[in-house]
């Protein structure tokens, strides 16, 4: 039996209403995501990433925001048709996200204790009552499956009293915590030090692991996407252009994109860094037509000026959104 | 190639359309901006819009006297016979003059304490500024401008005197919040180590920050100066008679309640009407200005 | 021969923040830089690598005069920066520029671009009509002309970057300390900055001190690297040699945590030392050497003393007991 994919997203456009007019901000986005894997989102400040996953969890502020088209399907079911209820269950137990910034995504006010409490409460299917004592317990497995130590103590302390990776990791335990299917960490180790950075990420791998969820990193870094990703999008301008495992992507980037940023990463070998790519990205207001890459790319050809390319598929596990690698391209 | 001047007040263009964008988008502050043109047309232009100017200054006309809203007299008269409507217009007079020299009065000591106590927080200036402010908040506000204007001579001015007196300090306080924040941000680091002036970094670093919560703040201020001011009119310390405060009006009235009803009811509703002119504008200021942060 | 510009000599601060317990009461002190010596040659790029609370940009706040060492001593071509109360002089100010790590908050959004370069320029260098400088100001980073008149929230992050860049180069320095340039960067915005620095370091013969965290970046843009952890430089090398070959359990464990993006990179990197536990707060620094709670190669001695810093190959210098010549290491 085949299992479908857990978070299907079938070309969302997504439109946001402002002064000077409308930002055309995604643009035809589609992305998969099947149980138990880890999907790493690459892409630059200002690419639709946050806003795609944004639009997921449906908390787009819908004046400005506008969906005038796509599906979103979780578990086969349209994320954007559901009603209240249904939403409710799916961001109660099937998808969360962990936002960038551990301090302000908690709130200094209240305990961690109060604050996982609260979240093992409304998790819980059919709004079960709970007693106070078995959502103390279910906080502690919480935070000892994320490895924090002395989780009793832990729980009666506040956020600030906790160092940014311990703080991280609460989050992620309550992204845990309910028993979820799909975890979306937003640049999960950005704002911390390379090594608790690493500590975060093999956490995110062993859960996983162990409960079979599935995981959607956002970030700009390449590196870390390549550390722990099982198959990476890159996404430019509101649309996908690669999609590979990370292997083939990293072995073999296609795109011109991909490759733009693959030379400006500095690397450990020395040598000095290539220069990064030439322009900016596109003015949402009045993005290029035809492929939104083009006026930045050196090998763009009439096509891409004219026609917005699809998903070639260069091999089983590879997918480019170039007119290079079209049946008979020049790519191939 | 140097570009032109032109280009900066293009930019400026800009971003003023900008912020009458984020501005107009709710209705109240458009309410609000509009009634405060027109209380200032009003005030401003009242020898030439007011059906019967003369009747702002020392007049009688006894024959007239008490007469209900009429078509001669929009909102009636008072016991000695002039037009209400007439006095409105010049009593704005006196409430908007008094705001704004109120707040002339209070907003530059109140800012540049402000900043000096915020920029030097931690240090004796800022401890001994600050327990200044605080010792006149502690006096309760109103009690403090009815004692000084019983002990002086009760006229406009000396009632102006009193509310500055008291209002300064919240000025004080808000922009000692905002400095003592700011001084702390890179730009005011780069500015010192550059080696910039107090003086610059006060007032051509700091400062600029602070100004949308300060014009804000101004703009809810006035609304309560006239409040203020009206009280001290009522109870006969502020602005005198025959002058037609809109304060002086409603006492004057007050006693010919519930019969000639015109003479205190009219002028109260002058009074709601500019201050809640004034919240309404300050409120669309500040979302305007929190908008723009985002 | 290169000469040093600017050296540090057992560089210390602290900082009292509070007091703990009622009767007898302790300043709690953070030791955010404890005992730094280094020294920046001319006309090259000396790099402070460390995490957060390793008092890298302490040390930099310390050398543009935003703080006055605790203890230790700093000099500019031989002379000492800090002469008692003396207030730097003008001179010094503008040979010494700094450009701070977040561009969002190092640019007065109230200012325009044309406001924020001159301020130097109005300072040290007063002229009627600065508009020509400043235009030629952005164009050494790259930026045209209009943008004089726009405001920081107009510019990207990489442009205001270029700004504050163009501000730093304002008053001609010789020096300019660059506090994690690009950390708040895309990588492809990151690469246009860094080379443009590396071309004005060129035309302008500038002395870098390059504050990071990023390994892998430091590797392409230093000549020297020094490590800090929680205020003590660990490990100082020529930065071949510093990747090449580590001594520091410290920078051992850092460089096999590095992501990396290719295979060969891959193998360039020490076997993979798994961190331990949380990085101590400043406050509560650990007795003898501060690494010993998470190093792999801890020895009874590392908690007792704190160990010096001694040269175990020409031009690399290493503090840590394993190398010490007591201890037989070398």
């Amino acid at each position: 039996m085949s299992v479908g994919p857990l978070l299907d997203i079938k070309d969302l456009y997504v439109h946001f209403h402002v002064f000077g007019g409308t930002l055309k901000v995604l643009d035809g986005v589609n992305f998969t995501v099947y149980s138990g894997e880890k999907v790493g989102l690459v892409g630059e400040t200002g690419c639709g990433k946050t806003t795609t996953m944004k639009a997921v969890l449906r908390v787009l502020p819908m004046p400005p925001a506008r969906i005038p088209g796509g599906e979103i399907y979780f578990k086969g079911r349209d994320i954007l048709k559901m009603g209240a209820e249904e939403l409710g269950r799916v961001r109660g137990e099937g998808i969360s996200m962990v936002f960038q910034d551990p301090t302000a995504a908690l709130n200094p006010v209240f305990t961690i204790g109060q604050q996982l409490g609260a979240v093992v409460r409304y998790s819980l299917a059919g709004g079960k009552r709970i007693s106070r004592k078995e959502i103390h317990q279910r906080a502690v497995v919480a935070l000892k499956e994320v490895a924090l130590p002395d989780a009793e103590r832990l729980l009666k302390n506040y956020p600030f009293q906790l160092s940014g990776g311990m703080r991280q990791r609460v989050c992620i335990a309550m992204a845990v915590a309910g028993s979820r299917e799909l975890i979306v960490a937003d640049e999960p180790g950005t704002s911390l030090d390379v090594s608790i950075q690493d500590q975060i990420l093999r956490l995110l791998r062993r859960l996983v692991e162990e409960k079979n969820t599935s995981v959607i990193l956002i970030t700009h870094t390449l590196g870390v996407v390549r550390e722990i990703a099982d198959r990476v999008y890159v996404m430019y301008a509101g649309k996908m252009v690669e999609v590979a495992t990370t292997e083939e992507l990293f072995s073999r980037p296609l795109h011109p994109y991909t490759l733009g940023l693959m030379k400006a990463v500095p690397k450990l070998t020395g040598g000095g860094i290539a220069d990064g790519i030439p322009g900016r990205i596109p003015d949402y207001l009045d993005p290029p037509g035809g492929c939104r890459f083009h006026p930045r790319c050196d090998r763009a050809m009439g096509v891409c000026r004219r026609e917005k390319p699809w998903f070639y598929r260069v091999s089983d596990d590879h997918e480019v959104a170039c007119f290079l690698y079209r049946e008979g391209g020049k790519g191939k | 190639m140097v570009p032109a001047k032109p280009l900066a007040s293009a930019k400026r263009m800009e971003n003023l359309r900008r912020n009458w964008y984020k501005f107009s988008r709710n209705r109240m502050s458009i309410l609000g901006l509009f009634t405060v043109l027109l209380v200032t047309f009003l005030a401003v232009f009242a020898p030439l819009v007011a059906p019967h100017p003369e009747h702002a200054s020392a007049f009688v006309d006894f024959a007239n006297a008490s007469r209900p809203p009429s078509l001669e007299y929009p909102f009636g008269t008072d016991v000695i016979g002039r037009d209400i409507l007439s006095r409105i217009f010049f009593g704005f007079r006196f409430s908007l003059g008094m705001g704004v020299i109120v707040l002339s009065l209070v907003v530059p000591p109140g800012v540049v304490l402000g900043l000096v106590a915020g920029y030097n927080q931690g240090t004796w200036l800022d401890t001994v500024i600050m327990r200044i402010t605080d010792i006149f908040l502690a006096v309760p506000s109103l009690v403090l401008a009815l004692a000084i204007c019983s002990v002086l001579t009760p006229n406009l001015f000396n009632a102006m005197l009193a509310v500055s007196l008291m209002w300064w300090p919240w000025y004080a306080r808000l922009v000692y919040g905002l400095a003592s924040t700011l001084r702390n941000e890179f730009f005011v680091a780069s500015a010192e180590t550059i080696g910039a002036s107090k003086f610059h970094i006060l007032f051509r670093e700091i400062l600029p920050n602070c100004i949308s919560p300060i014009f804000t703040k101004m703009s809810l201020d006035m609304g309560w100066v006239i409040i203020i001011g009206s009280a001290l009119s009522f109870v006969g310390l502020g602005v005198q008679p025959p002058r037609p405060g809109l304060g002086t009006m409603v006492s004057d009235g007050s006693r010919y309640l519930p019969e000639q009803w015109w003479i205190s009811i009219f002028p109260s509703l002058a009074i709601v009407l500019v201050v809640l002119g004034f919240n309404l504008l300050g409120d669309g200021l500040r979302d305007m200005f929190a908008a723009e942060e985002a | 021969m290169m000469t040093d510009l600017l050296t540090a000599t057992g560089l210390k601060k602290h900082f009292v923040i509070g007091q703990s317990g009622i009767l007898k009461p302790k300043p709690i002190t953070v030791k955010a830089v404890d005992g730094v010596s280094f020294a920046v040659r001319e006309g090259e790029t000396f790099g402070l690598v460390g995490e957060s609370g390793s008092g890298k940009s302490t040390v930099a706040y310390t050398i543009i005069g935003m703080y006055q060492p605790t203890e230790g001593n700093i000099t500019f071509r031989g002379q000492s920066l800090f002469q008692g109360d003396k207030k730097r002089s003008s001179a010094v100010k503008k040979e010494i520029q700094i450009v701070f790590q977040d561009p969002g908050s190092s640019l007065n959004p109230r200012r325009t671009v044309k406001q924020i370069v001159e301020l130097p320029l109005q300072i040290h260098q007063p002229e009627k009509d600065p508009l020509p400088k400043i235009v030629r100001l952005l164009e050494m980073v790259e930026l045209p002309p209009d943008y004089v008149h726009k405001y920081p929230q107009m510019l990207g992050g990489g442009e205001k970057q270029m700004v504050a860049i163009a501000r730093a180069l304002a008053t001609n320095p010789s020096f300019v300390i660059l506090d994690e340039p690009t950390s708040a960067l895309d990588v492809s915005i990151q690469a246009k900055i860094i080379n443009l620095l590396i071309r004005l370091q060129e035309d302008f013969h500038l002395s870098y001190l390059f504050i990071t965290h990023d390994l892998s970046l430091m590797r392409n843009v230093a000549s020297r690297v020094a490590i800090m952890y929680l205020g003590k430089i660990c490990e100082i090398a020529e930065a071949a040699e510093f990747f090449r070959n580590p001594y520091h359990p410290y920078t051992q464990m850092l460089l096999s945590s590095i992501p990396v993006v290719s295979a060969a990179e891959e193998e360039l990197k020490p076997k993979k030392i798994t961190s331990r536990g949380e990085i101590p707060s400043p406050v509560n620094v650990p007795s003898g050497c501060s690494f010993h709670p998470r190093c792999p190669e801890k020895m009874d001695l590392c908690s007792m003393e704190d160990p010096l810093m001694v040269e175990v190959e020409e031009g690399h210098t290493v503090r840590c007991h394993l190398f010490s010549p007591e201890q037989g290491g070398l």
